[in-house]
Order: structure tokens, then C-alpha cells, then sequence
């Protein structure tokens, strides 16, 4: 009955979204207000359905109902409660309901908090994002239903991947499709700006909130996903250039970039043409990392050719959204009147200048990712594109992008002051030659990546901070004036420095964990003894457990440091017997930013154990340095212009455009 | 307690992948162990989703490795190394494609990006300081008109 009721509620979603992306879009073009303001109302209702129906499909999990076919795919009686709930997005069916989840919260999100749009412009942003709603609520019920019954309920699950029995999977998901679908919103203002042939600086200081939300969301997704990887998959690495992990991280580059023209576009009212395609790119690049993961392209393109319902209909939703808005744009975007001048060396120069890296760097991403498929699917020719390409084409992109991140929020609007831009961030510079000297001391001076990326890493974070200072006037006033100057600054200017820092603190990470990362790759027996890095790891033996579904033979390791005592470890292998299947449970060690890393491999007829030992310096700022990120992007979102909203449009005529400096 | 340590031993041996690079496959010469690593690091574990033969479980993965460390082992260098695995598997097993006809959009992609969006963005500037250009000098009409209110 629960399953009925989810099913139906879902159907019921389906009809309101009709509703919504053909009604307020007829009551714009008439005037209609009465016709306009059914939006907001439909898509309220729209989101209490579609979470009726996830309601419904958590109940199925949560009492085991193994009638229903996919939670006797996904589910064991026995898992514990919180893997029963997150069990609901670890499957195709269940991940995609998930998804149209997220995406009417967004849309009752832009109901409630949009009072203060034009009515015109809400109608039909709120219209497109009920046609894309229209188009995944039917992928669900025609090819991806959740709710289907088995004519025999069987008397057991058939258990959850083991893999995705973690925490991680509990958050990782509904972070990544918070992000990905938090662009839609991103997307449907682009569409309704165009249809509505309007653009101007209030309609980036909409946008720029649900981009930002998206991005923190999308940012502490990939960075959850990462961790995962990390302590999941035992041999220590935290980025492998998988396609799924691309597909997550072209919108993430996409984003970033639109985040930065829109700020351009609200200041100054440029690249408005250009911050548009941005929005619309942002989103169709979620829907083909959305298709690239869910449609099972990536495997091969012949598992795709022998099962292509599925696919087939992610590929025509792909056409129709990314086909359609670029035409859109293409028809409507000449129509729409460019902004204000500006000199290239300025604050609009500089966000220009990381515009082009980080598209060019997308575009990288993109075509490595899809390069093999479809040279595949022309000329039959297999090659592999991996980490070795992604290293040696994105880094050198990103170098400039990083270069330069701390050069452009000292340069001034329309027309920028280099030489004292640079003069300002001597201290930084400083900073940054100590760490390249410091570096080359202790490795010696044949290495040359590791002192450049601290470096680079150092100048990024001092070069964060020396905006603050500078608007602080901390040399001229004094520190305690200064003090009161700095948290009186509009919290976006402290979002750009804290999300700046935050991506130098992620370099530093990167680099000091590649550089100085140790291993031991040993096979060990009771007793013995090994060390790394200034840790010595005495392998005492095995013991076995048992968990509510699975059994477990757990390695002990005492760690020594000098001799004392100062953890014992317990690595483990898991078998599931719904599925026997074994996973490698890693056992970490953190010190400060640094983890011991031990993970267990195959055991040997002698009677020893073979055991991967990692020393990892620094590794977990990796991971602190996207919530720093994350921290500076809440802190933008909660400035005082976007918390009071832009001001109701008054100007009956158009401005005038700005005059040319 | 010994019996227990031997079922739990074969319990691990039992159904367990292994696990990336094992103990037994390294090879004595840390030096040569160092090539063959960064070696494995280049290649990729046919049967699986873009992973390196360093990183995968898979056994082919495994013959794999210790396929280059015979070879390593045999003298060859890295470059040798490479050949007979292409020769063997085809290009398919590089993880950074050689620049061929086939790959040369793909290694070409960011220099070509960057170039296309580098020259849109000179020929935008140029457009905008053209158009941005002083007004043209005033007609005659409106230098007697001016004169005129001027007195």
C-alpha cells in the first residue's frame, strides 16, 4: 500500500509539473498576473508530493518490504537503520528519485524566497524548472520506477553494495545532487531571462545566492566523495581522474566560473551575455555528468548499445535541455545590451582572465572524459585517457588561475593599478620564497615541483589575506582600529578570502602529500615489526568479529613512537554473506593534519599478513581546505545585500548605459 | 590459539581481492622496484573502469605488474617496456594516449581553447574601444547653433 501511495503521489507530482511549465509561461506573455502567481503555488504542492513519494520509498526501506522489487535489490533485514535509510539513494531508481527530490525542494525554495522577483520572471524561471521536472519525473515512471512490486515477496534483501554500507554514501550523494541540481536554478533564471529578452545587474544579484548555495553544496560533495575514496578503497589515494569524478567536477569548474562573471555582471553589468551561456552550461553539464554516471556510457559504449532505454532517454533529455537553451541563447543572447567598459588590467580583467582558465580547464576535463567514447564509437579505436593526461594538461592550467588569485581583488574596478597591486603583496611574495627556499633545503636542489607548489600554495594564502589587511588599512591605523576596520568589511570580501585560503590550504595539502607521502608495502607475521615514518607499527595478531551483517577478521597493529605507545590500530576485511563480497576497511591514525594510513592485503601460505602502511603529511588539509572554502562561501551568502534582497525595480525606462571611462 | 590464527588466516585468503601491489611481486632492487612503479602508475588495468595497475585488485592487473617487472628484470628499459606492452595490448593500456593523428584534438584541446577564447576576448575589446571611440566632431549646424546660445 505504502509503495502504491509513493507510486501515485509521484504521478500526481508529474501532473502539477505539467501544469506549472505551460500555465504561468501563457500567463506571462499575457500579462496575466492571476495565471503568473499559479506558479508559486504549484510548485509547493509539486515538492509535497515528490516528498510524499520519497516518504513513501524510505518507509519501503525502513520496514525491509522486500515486495518491492527494488528494496529487495538494495536491502538486507539486517543492516543497521541508518544504511537501511541511505540504502534509498544508493541504487539507480532510488538515486534518481532523489534527485527530482532536490530539485522541487529548489523550486518550492525559489516559490518561498522569490517574493521579491518581477512576477513575469518568477513565472517563468519556475515554468522551465517544472519542464525539466516534467522530463525526469517521466524518466522515473517510464524506465526507472522505484516502486514496482515482485509478484513473490522474497523472504530476504539482497543487501546494499558493501562499498556503499558508509557514512560516506549517507552524505556524499544528496551533497553532490544538492550541487549538481542547484545549478537548475541557475538555468531556468538564464532561460526566463532570455525568453524574456531582460537582463541587467539585479538579475545576477538573484541568481548569485542559488549559484552559491550549489557550489558550497557541489564543493563539500566532491570533497566528501574524495575522503570516501580515500579510506574506502585502501590504497590511500583521495583523486584517481575516474569519469565519474569528472562528471562532478566539470560542473564544479563551470560553477565556480559563472560565480565569479556574475559578480562582474552585478557590479558592473558586463559579460552579461557571457554569464548567461555560463548558468546555461553550469546545469547542462550536471545533466551529462547526471547521464555519464546513470547511464552506463562509461563502462563501454556497447553495454550502452545492448541496454539503451535508459540511456537512450537521459541522451534525448540531454538533447532537448542543453540543445534547446543553446538555441535559445543563440536566437535571443544578440538581443541583449552589454554593460559597462572596463581596461584589461582590472577587477573585471582579472575575473576574465579566471574565467578563460577555468573554461579552458572544463573543456580539458570534458573532451578527456569523452575523447575515448567517442573515438570508440567512430573509428572503433580503443585508447585510454587517465590520471598521467589530467596531470599533465589541468595543472599547468590551473597554475595561472592560482597566479593570479591573489592579484585580483587588489585591482581596483575598470581600470587596475598593477605595480601597486604587486606592491602589496610583497609580504606574500616574501612568504612564498621562504617556503620555496625552506623547501629546496630540505630536499636538495634537484626537486622543483614540491618548493614551486609550496610556494605557490603559501603566496595563495598570504595573498588571501593580504586583501583583508589592505582594506584595513592595518599599517596605517594600528591593529586594534584596524581589528574593528576588518569585521566591519562586507562579509563578501571576507567569502573571497576565506574561499581563496581555502583553496591554497587544499594545495598545500595536494602537494605535501604527493611529495612526501611514505609507504611500506610488507608481509608481516605476528610479532614483527616494521616502521615508517618515524612510527613503528608491531603487527600483534588477528582476532575475528562479528558485525549485524557481516563478519570480520581484524589485523591489531601497536603504533610506537619512540618507543611509547601511542595508538593501536585494527585494520579489518569484511565479508557479506548476502553478497560475498569482502571490502578493506582501512584504520587511520590522525596527528595534527597528518594520518598513519593502514590497510590489509592478502594473507600468505607462511602464515603472514600482507599489510599497505602509508605515512600521509599533512593529507587532511586537503578536505580542510574545501570547508574553508565552504565557510567563505557561506559567509558571501549571508552578506548584507543578499540577506535584504535587491531592491524592488522601480526604473520604468531603462538606464542608461554607464559611460565609457 | 595457533588453530584459531590458521582458520583466520585461510579465512582471509578466502574470497579476499588482492589488493593493489603485494609484498611478494616486489622486487629486490629498490631502484628497479622504483621504475616498476612508476611504470604501473602508466598504465592501465584492461578489465577495469580507468584504474592503473598500480591501484587495481583485478588479477589481470597482477600479471600485469609482474609482467613488467620481468621485463625490468630481463634489462629492458622503460621505453622497452612500454613497446612491448603497446605491441601487446595496443594503446589501450597507456593511460596518457602518444599524440597521433587519432588523440591530436584531444592533447591540441586546451591550447586550442585557450587560443579561441584569448582571440574572442582581443577581437571583443577591440569592437568595444571602436565603438566606445569620441563622438564625431561637431556638424556645422551645431556649431552655429552653439555659437548662437553662446551669444
Amino acid at each position: 500500500m505504502i509503495a502504491e501511495i509513493g507510486h501515485y503521489a509521484l504521478v500526481l507530482a508529474l501532473a502539477l509539473a505539467l501544469f506549472q511549465a505551460v500555465v504561468p509561461l501563457v500567463g506571462a506573455r499575457l500579462g496575466d498576473l492571476t495565471l503568473m502567481q499559479t506558479a508559486p503555488a504549484t510548485a509547493l504542492a509539486q515538492f509535497a508530493f515528490v516528498a510524499l513519494s520519497f516518504a513513501a520509498l524510505v518507509a519501503c526501506y525502513v520496514t525491509s518490504d522486500f515486495s518491492v522489487a527494488n528494496v529487495y535489490e538494495n536491502s538486507h533485514s539486517l543492516m543497521p537503520l541508518i544504511y537501511k535509510m541511505t540504502s534509498v539513494w544508493g541504487n539507480h531508481e532510488g538515486s534518481m528519485l532523489l534527485w527530482v527530490l532536490i530539485l522541487a525542494l529548489f523550486g518550492a525554495a525559489v516559490a518561498v524566497f522569490g517574493r521579491n522577483l518581477p512576477d513575469a520572471l518568477r513565472a517563468d524561471a519556475l515554468a522551465v524548472q517544472a519542464w525539466i521536472a516534467t522530463a525526469f519525473y517521466l524518466f522515473i515512471l517510464l524506465t526507472s520506477n522505484p516502486f514496482l512490486r515482485l509478484a513473490d515477496a522474497p523472504f530476504e534483501g539482497r543487501d546494499l553494495n558493501p562499498i556503499l554500507q558508509d557514512i560516506g554514501l549517507a552524505v556524499h550523494p544528496p551533497l553532490l545532487y544538492l550541487g549538481y541540481v542547484g545549478f537548475s536554478i541557475a538555468f531556468s533564471f538564464a532561460a526566463a531571462a532570455l525568453i524574456e529578452g531582460r537582463l541587467d545587474a539585479a538579475w545576477a544579484r538573484w541568481v548569485r545566492p542559488w549559484t552559491l548555495a550549489a557550489w558550497m553544496a557541489l564543493t563539500l560533495g566532491i570533497a566528501m566523495g574524495s575522503y570516501w575514496a580515500y579510506y574506502e578503497l585502501g590504497w590511500g589515494g583521495w583523486w584517481f581522474w575516474d569519469p565519474v569524478e569528472n562528471a562532478s567536477l566539470m560542473p564544479w569548474l563551470a560553477g565556480t566560473a559563472l560565480l565569479h562573471s556574475a559578480v562582474v555582471m552585478e557590479k558592473r553589468e558586463a559579460l552579461k551575455v557571457w554569464t548567461v551561456l555560463l548558468a546555461i552550461l553550469a546545469f547542462s553539464l550536471s545533466l551529462i555528468g547526471t547521464f555519464l554516471v546513470r547511464s552506463g556510457v562509461l563502462t563501454s559504449v556497447h553495454t550502452f548499445a545492448s541496454d539503451p532505454s535508459r540511456g537512450v532517454f537521459i541522451l534525448a533529455i540531454l538533447v532537448v535541455f542543453i540543445g534547446g537553451s543553446l538555441m535559445l541563447y543563440a536566437w535571443r543572447a544578440p538581443l541583449l545590451k552589454q554593460g559597462g567598459l572596463f581596461a584589461p588590467i582590472s577587477r573585471e580583467g582579472a575575473l576574465v582572465f579566471n574565467n578563460l582558465f577555468l573554461t579552458t580547464a572544463c573543456a580539458t576535463v570534458f573532451v578527456g572524459t569523452l575523447y575515448p567514447l567517442a573515438l570508440e564509437a567512430l573509428t572503433g579505436e580503443k585508447i585510454s585517457v587517465g590520471a598521467p593526461f589530467f596531470n599533465l594538461t589541468f595543472i599547468p592550467l590551473f597554475v595561472p588561475i592560482l597566479m593570479a588569485m591573489p592579484i585580483g581583488p587588489l585591482l581596483s574596478w575598470k581600470r587596475g593599478d598593477l605595480y601597486a597591486a604587486a606592491q602589496r603583496l610583497i609580504a606574500a611574495a616574501a612568504l612564498a620564497l621562504i617556503g620555496v627556499a625552506a623547501t629546496f633545503a630540505l630536499m636538495g636542489v634537484k626537486a622543483v615541483l614540491a618548493p614551486f607548489g609550496i610556494g605557490l600554495a603559501l603566496f595563495v594564502m598570504a595573498g588571501a589575506l593580504t586583501d583583508i589587511v589592505e582594506r584595513a588599512a592595518l599599517r596605517s591605523v594600528g591593529p586594534a582600529i584596524a581589528a574593528r576596520r576588518a569585521l566591519g568589511l562586507p562579509r563578501s570580501a571576507w567569502g573571497t578570502a576565506f574561499a581563496h585560503f581555502g583553496l591554497g590550504v587544499t594545495l598545500l595539502g595536494v602537494v605535501c602529500e604527493t611529495t612526501w607521502n611514505s609507504e611500506r608495502i610488507v608481509a608481516m607475521k605476528p610479532g614483527e615489526a616494521t616502521s615508517v615514518a618515524g612510527y613503528e607499527l608491531t603487527f600483534d595478531g588477528l582476532l575475528p568479529r562479528t558485525g549485524p551483517n557481516f563478519r570480520e577478521v581484524v589485523a591489531r597493529f601497536t603504533v610506537r613512537q619512540g618507543g611509547t605507545p601511542v595508538a593501536v590500530l585494527e585494520p579489518s576485511k569484511r565479508t557479506f554473506s548476502a553478497r560475498t563480497m569482502t571490502t578493506t576497511e582501512a584504520a587511520l591514525l590522525t596527528r595534527g593534519a597528518s594520518q598513519l594510513y593502514v590497510s590489509l592485503g592478502d594473507s600468505n601460505p607462511d602464515g603472514s599478513l600482507a599489510a599497505r602502511i602509508y605515512y600521509k603529511p599533512l593529507v587532511l588539509l586537503i578536505w580542510l581546505g574545501a570547508v574553508v572554502m565552504v565557510l567563505g562561501g557561506a559567509l558571501s551568502l549571508s552578506d548584507r545585500r543578499l540577506r535584504i534582497g535587491a531592491p524592488k525595480r522601480a526604473r520604468a525606462v531603462p538606464a542608461a548605459p554607464l559611460p565609457a571611462e | 590459539m595457533l588453530r584459531l590464527m590458521r582458520i583466520l588466516i585461510a579465512l582471509l585468503a578466502l574470497g579476499a581481492p588482492a589488493l593493489a601491489v603485494q609484498p611478494d611481486e616486489m622486487l629486490q632492487d629498490p631502484a628497479l622496484e622504483a621504475r616498476a612503479r612508476a611504470l604501473s602508475r602508466e598504465l592501465r588495468c584492461m578489465v577495469c573502469q580507468n584504474q592503473s595497475i598500480d591501484d587495481s585488485d583485478a588479477p589481470l592487473a597482477r600479471d600485469l605488474r609482474l609482467l613488467v617487472r620481468d621485463r625490468l628484470r630481463a634489462g629492458d628499459s622503460d621505453q622497452q617496456v612500454i613497446d612491448f606492452l603497446v605491441a601487446r595490448y595496443g594503446d589501450f593500456v597507456l593511460l596518457k594516449p602518444p599524440f597521433t593523428w587519432h588523440t591530436m584534438l584531444l592533447w591540441l584541446t586546451p591550447l586550442l581553447v585557450l587560443a579561441a577564447g584569448g582571440a574572442g576576448l582581443l577581437r571583443l575589446a577591440r569592437a568595444r574601444r571602436a565603438a566606445a571611440h569620441p563622438p564625431a566632431p561637431l556638424t556645422e549646424t551645431e556649431q552655429r547653433r552653439i555659437s548662437d546660445l553662446t551669444g
